[in-house]
C-alpha cells in the first residue's frame, strides 16, 4: 500500500532518491501527478515515443542552478521548461519533448518541490510540449544548494529557416527590456528595494519567434541572450561570421530601474542575463516591418532596432555611447553574478 | 533614482565638446591627468578619445585602490587566507590581483582557503556575528571613500565585543599621493602634467580644500569632478581654462556634492580609529612617507596585522609588467608589450589589468579597437 506523502510539511530524505518504495511515491505523487501524460505513464527508464515527422531535429540541454528557486515573475520551475525551449526555439524548431532531472538536497521541503513541479507542468502544459522522461537524485545535507534541474529537450525544424551569416548594413532587433532577469535576481538577492517592481523576464518565445519567422523571410540568426547578456550574443556572433556590430547605446530598451541598479552595482545591462528576450539579425529592408511585428506581441511591446552589422575583419563589437564617442563592448571577462540561470 | 540622464546629454556634450575646442590655445598641448580610476572608467566607457581633439592628453593616474596596493600586501593578504581558521573577506576585485609567482587570493581559494567575497564591511561584520568560532579578516582596501565605513565597522565590533573579526588595513591617503606623484625622486622623474582632474567621491569625505597645499606647492590647477561624462567635460573646460591663464589652486565642479570641508563626521571617525603610518608601499610610487593609515593602538584588538604573523617579502612583480610606470603616467597601457597579448583581464598580469578602474583593464576593455587600429595598422573599421 502506497503511503501518502505529506505534501505540506514532509521533507526529501536520502531514500527518496534510493531506487525504493519512497523513490516511487516521490514520482508518483509529485512529478507524474504534475507531469501527467501517456508517455510518462509508461513508467520505463525511457520515454518511448513514436517516429517523428521526417525532418530535422533540434536537440538541446541546459542545467539550471538558479539561486534563489523562487524569484520575482518565476521560479527554477518555469525557467527550466522555458530555457531549453527557447534554445529549440531559436533554431526556428517547434518543441515536443522533455526530460527532466532533478538533483535534491535533503532535508528539501516537499511543499516547494511539489510547487517547482507544478510551475514545470504548467510551462509545459502552456506551449504544449510533454515532459517524458526524468531522474531524481538525492544527496547529502550541504552537497547541493537545494535543488537543480537539468531539461533536455528535442524539436522539429521548420525548414524554412536556415540561419545564414549576418552582413553589413543588417540591423539587429532585440524583442524588449535589456537585463530584467538579472536584475530581478540581484534585486532579490541584495534586498533592493527600489528596483523591486522589476519581475524576471522569464518566458517562453516560442509564439514570438513564429511571428518573427513570418515576418522576416531573409532572417540571419536568432538567439536569446541569456547568461552574458547581449554582450555575449553578439560577441559570439561576431567571432563565429567575422562580422563586426555597431550598436547605439541611446536606442537600448532598458527599464529605469534596472539601469538604476546597474549605476549602484557596477555593473553593466549589456551582461546582465535575460530569459524572455530574443535577439534577430536582419536585413536592413526587413527590419521595419520586423520590428512592428515583435511590436505587436505582448512579448515584444517594447522591441527595438539596436544596432547595425558592420564588416570588421577583428570582430569587434562596439557602441555609440550617448554623448557620441564610441567605446568597445568587449566579452564578459569573468564573473558578473554566479548562478543567475 | 534620478539624475540618469541629465548628466549624459548628448547635445549638452556636444555644446561643452564646441567650448572646449574653442578655448584651446591653437598648437599647445595639454597634459591632463585624471587622479583617480573612477574617472578613466568614464573617459573610456563614453569613448572621451574620440570626442576631445588631440590636442588634449588624458593621462590615467594611480587613484585605482586595487591597483596601487603592492605585491607584498597581496602577498600578505593571501598568507592570512591560508591560516588556519581564517575566513578573509575581499572585495571581488581584490581576488583577482595577481601576487608573487601570479598567485592571488583566486588560486588560493581554489586551493582551499575560505575567501568570501563581500560587498561591503558589513557583510564581513555580519559573517563575524555568525560564526564565531571563526576568525573573520576584512581585507581593507581604498582611498578616502571606503575608510569611513572600516571605521565604523571597527567601532561596532568594539561595541558588540566581537572577538573574532579584524581589519587588514590598507587604506590610504590622495593628496599625499598626489604629491609624491609630482616630486621627482632619485628612481623616476615627475610626469609633466598640466593639471588635474580631482577625485569625485574621496574628495566629498575630505572636501576641496584639502587638495590646496598641493595645488599650491606644485603650482598645478586641480578642477574636481563629479563621475558622469557631462560632469567631466565641464570639469576639462574649467581646468583648460586656468591652464590658458596659468592659474593654479583648486575649482569645484562637483558642487553637488563636494563642500570645501567635506564629510566632517566621516572625518571625525576616522580620527578616532586610524592614525598615519609611518610610510607605505604604492606599487608604481614607491615607499611613501604618511601616506597611508594604520589602527590605532588601542583598537589593535581589530587589527591583523597585531593579530597575526604576516610574511614580509619583497614581492616579486613579472617582470615585463608596466603597471609601475602606468601608475606615474610615465606610460600608457599600450607602451606595455603585454597589454592584451599576455596580460588579458581573464588572465591578469599586472594589478592594472583587474579593476575596472584600472587603466590597463578600462583601455582593453572599451578602447581596444581604437588602440590597435592606431598602434599596430590594424585595418579600420568600416561603418558601411
Amino acid at each position: 500500500m502506497p503511503t501518502k506523502l505529506s505534501l505540506k510539511h514532509g521533507r526529501i530524505d536520502l531514500s527518496h532518491g534510493a531506487g525504493g518504495r519512497a523513490m516511487t511515491e516521490l514520482i508518483d505523487q509529485v512529478f507524474r501527478a504534475e507531469f501527467k501524460n501517456p508517455l510518462l505513464d509508461q513508467l520505463g527508464d525511457q520515454a518511448i515515443i513514436d517516429p517523428l515527422p521526417a525532418q530535422r531535429l533540434a536537440f538541446t540541454t541546459d542545467s539550471y542552478v538558479v539561486s534563489p528557486l523562487f524569484f520575482k515573475g518565476g521560479d527554477i520551475g518555469s525557467l527550466a521548461v522555458y530555457g531549453t525551449l527557447n534554445d529549440i526555439a531559436c533554431a526556428g524548431a517547434k518543441p515536443l519533448y522533455l526530460s527532466a532531472g532533478f538533483i535534491i538536497v535533503e532535508g528539501f521541503p516537499l511543499s516547494d518541490l511539489k510547487r517547482i513541479a507544478h510551475s514545470m507542468a504548467m510551462a509545459a502544459h502552456a506551449h504544449q510540449v510533454m515532459i517524458v522522461t526524468g531522474d531524481t537524485k538525492v544527496v547529502e545535507k550541504n552537497a547541493c544548494d537545494g535543488l537543480f534541474i537539468n531539461t533536455t529537450g528535442i524539436g522539429v525544424l521548420d525548414d524554412h529557416f536556415l540561419p545564414s551569416s549576418p552582413q553589413p548594413t543588417d540591423r539587429v532587433v532585440i524583442s524588449g527590456d535589456i537585463g530584467d532577469h538579472g536584475a530581478a535576481i540581484i534585486s532579490q538577492r541584495e534586498n533592493l528595494s527600489f528596483i523591486t517592481d522589476v519581475l524576471s523576464d522569464s518566458a517562453a518565445l516560442t509564439p514570438l519567434i513564429n511571428l518573427i519567422l513570418t515576418a522576416s523571410p531573409s532572417l540571419r540568426c536568432l538567439r536569446d541572450p541569456t547568461r552574458g547578456g547581449v554582450a555575449a550574443v553578439l560577441n559570439e556572433w561576431a567571432q563565429q561570421f567575422r562580422v563586426g556590430f555597431l550598436l547605439e547605446e541611446s536606442a537600448l530598451p532598458i527599464k529605469t530601474p534596472v539601469r538604476s541598479a546597474c549605476e549602484l552595482l557596477g555593473l553593466d545591462p549589456l551582461y546582465l542575463a535575460n530569459e524572455g528576450k530574443v535577439i534577430a539579425i536582419c536585413p536592413a529592408a526587413e527590419a521595419e516591418r520586423l520590428l512592428a511585428t515583435m511590436q505587436q506581441h505582448p512579448l515584444g511591446q517594447n522591441a527595438a532596432i539596436i544596432g547595425t552589422v558592420t564588416s570588421d575583419p577583428q570582430a569587434f563589437v562596439q557602441m555609440k555611447t550617448r554623448i557620441g564617442g564610441t567605446r568597445l563592448v568587449d566579452w564578459l571577462a569573468g564573473e558578473q553574478l554566479p548562478r543567475i540561470c | 533614482m534620478r539624475y540618469l540622464d541629465e548628466f549624459r546629454d548628448p547635445k549638452v556634450a556636444e555644446i561643452l565638446v564646441q567650448r572646449i575646442i574653442s578655448t584651446l590655445v591653437p598648437h599647445q598641448d595639454y597634459k591632463i591627468m585624471e587622479f583617480c580610476g573612477g574617472h578613466t572608467h568614464v573617459v573610456h566607457r563614453y569613448g572621451f578619445k574620440e570626442i576631445l581633439p588631440p590636442q588634449i592628453d588624458l593621462i590615467h593616474g594611480p587613484g585605482c585602490p586595487v591597483c596601487i596596493l603592492p605585491i607584498s600586501r597581496i602577498d600578505q593578504a593571501i598568507a592570512l587566507a591560508t591560516q588556519q581558521n581564517v575566513i578573509l573577506c575581499s572585495y571581488a576585485d581584490m581576488m583577482r590581483v595577481p601576487g608573487s609567482q601570479q598567485q592571488s587570493l583566486l588560486t588560493a581559494k581554489a586551493r582551499g582557503a575560505d575567501v568570501r567575497m563581500v560587498y561591503s564591511v558589513e557583510d564581513a561584520l555580519a559573517i563575524a556575528r555568525s560564526q564565531p568560532s571563526r576568525e573573520v579578516v576584512f581585507f581593507a582596501i581604498g582611498f578616502e571613500t571606503t575608510t569611513p565605513p572600516t571605521a565604523v565597522a571597527i567601532l561596532q565590533a568594539r561595541q558588540e565585543q566581537l572577538t573574532n573579526f579584524t581589519v587588514f588595513c590598507n587604506h590610504v591617503l590622495t593628496p599625499v599621493a598626489m604629491s609624491a606623484l609630482l616630486t621627482t625622486t632619485a628612481d623616476s622623474a615627475a610626469p609633466v602634467i598640466d593639471g588635474f582632474i580631482g577625485p569625485a567621491h574621496v574628495s566629498l569625505i575630505i572636501g576641496s580644500d584639502a587638495y590646496r597645499s598641493v595645488a599650491h606647492h606644485f603650482k598645478k590647477p586641480i578642477v574636481i569632478a563629479g563621475f558622469e561624462p557631462i560632469d567631466l567635460l565641464q570639469a576639462l573646460n574649467m581646468l583648460i581654462e586656468m591652464i590658458n591663464q596659468r592659474q593654479f589652486g583648486v575649482k569645484n565642479q562637483f558642487t553637488r556634492a563636494v563642500s570645501t570641508t567635506g564629510n566632517v563626521k566621516a572625518q571625525q571617525k576616522i580620527k578616532e580609529v586610524f592614525t598615519i603610518r609611518d610610510r607605505f608601499e604604492w606599487r608604481g610610487l614607491g615607499w611613501i612617507t604618511k601616506s597611508a593609515i594604520k589602527i590605532r593602538s588601542q583598537f589593535a584588538a581589530f587589527d591583523a596585522e597585531e593579530r597575526f604573523t604576516l610574511p614580509t617579502g619583497a614581492g616579486q612583480e613579472h617582470r615585463a609588467c608596466q603597471c609601475a610606470a602606468v601608475l606615474r603616467g610615465q606610460k600608457k597601457p599600450i607602451e606595455c608589450a603585454l597589454f592584451a597579448t599576455a596580460c588579458t583581464p581573464s588572465n591578469p598580469l599586472g594589478a592594472c589589468m583587474v579593476s575596472s578602474e584600472g587603466a590597463c583593464a578600462a583601455s582593453y576593455a572599451f578602447d581596444r579597437a581604437r588602440i590597435l587600429i592606431q598602434q599596430r595598422k590594424l585595418p579600420s573599421h568600416d561603418e558601411s
